[in-house]
């Protein structure tokens, strides 16, 4: 399977990077994408996998900012003791 | 090329009390409870920013400098606390992930790489080998993270 590498691929100047360094560390990416996004046994072209983790990076990023709202509203809106013993007593059990 | 296993420490970093994820944990927690008592700003986008910007902050410390993304997102924090009364006219100082600062009309032909770039962090000095590791790592992080402030949503919730 060819990989055409995406036009702004850098080269490393201490190293040359084989085309199979890259697939090898794209297959790896796309292991850690979640499977709704990407099925981990095809075998996708690079330019797909960096495409869903872009996706993917911009979706957590956007978690992030809704959750913070969330959870400031919710800590806002809670007695902090109780809050407190709760968050603790769920996270380590 | 080297490689930054996550076997230093032999626990598989998926366990849930590896270590660093109890520092992500705890240092989070330990930030939030501490914007819980704050008076000072009692505004919700105040808070709010805080919150994410304590998310952001636990997730570069539990990684410090293992990792090229986590001390990029590190001094991109520590520039921010430096400036106490931040001028919106002039950002000088970087953004943290996720808020754009300039609205960019979407370029279809932009190369994924480059995307990629921009959106880890310290992505824009990195080769491609680097890129993509960091990359992993990053999504590894971020993702625990999330799952974190939801575990806290749920238990707050009841």
């Amino acid at each position: 399977m060819s990989s055409r590498r995406p036009r702004s691929w850098q080269s490393s100047s201490a190293s040359r990077i084989t085309d199979e360094q890259i697939n090898d560390l794209v297959s790896k990416l796309q292991a850690v994408l979640p499977e709704a996004r990407i099925r981990r046994s095809d075998r996708v072209s690079a330019a797909k996998v960096l495409q869903e983790t872009c996706n993917y990076i911009r979706s957590l990023h956007r978690e992030v900012d809704d959750l913070s709202e969330r959870l400031s509203e919710l800590l806002a809106s809670t007695e902090s003791s109780s809050a407190q013993a709760a968050i603790i007593r769920s996270l380590l059990m | 090329m080297e490689s930054k296993s996550s076997d230093e420490n032999c626990n598989n970093p998926n366990s849930e009390l590896h270590p660093s994820k109890l520092i992500m944990a705890s240092h989070f927690l330990r930030a939030l409870f501490r914007i819980q008592h704050t008076t000072t700003d009692s505004s919700f986008a105040g808070r709010s920013r805080k919150i994410r910007r304590a998310a952001y902050a636990s997730m570069a410390y539990s990684v410090g400098t293992k990792r090229a993304w986590s001390s990029a997102l590190l001094r991109k924090l520590r520039s921010r606390s430096r400036l106490r009364f931040p001028n919106p006219r002039r950002a000088k100082y970087a953004a943290l992930p996720g808020r754009p600062r300039v609205a960019r009309p979407q370029q279809r032909e932009m190369d994924q790489a480059e995307a990629l770039r921009e959106l880890v962090p310290g992505g824009t000095s990195m080769d491609d080998c680097r890129l993509l590791e960091e990359t992993a790592d990053y999504i590894r992080c971020l993702s625990t993270q999330v799952r974190l402030m939801q575990a806290i949503m749920e238990s707050v919730s009841f």
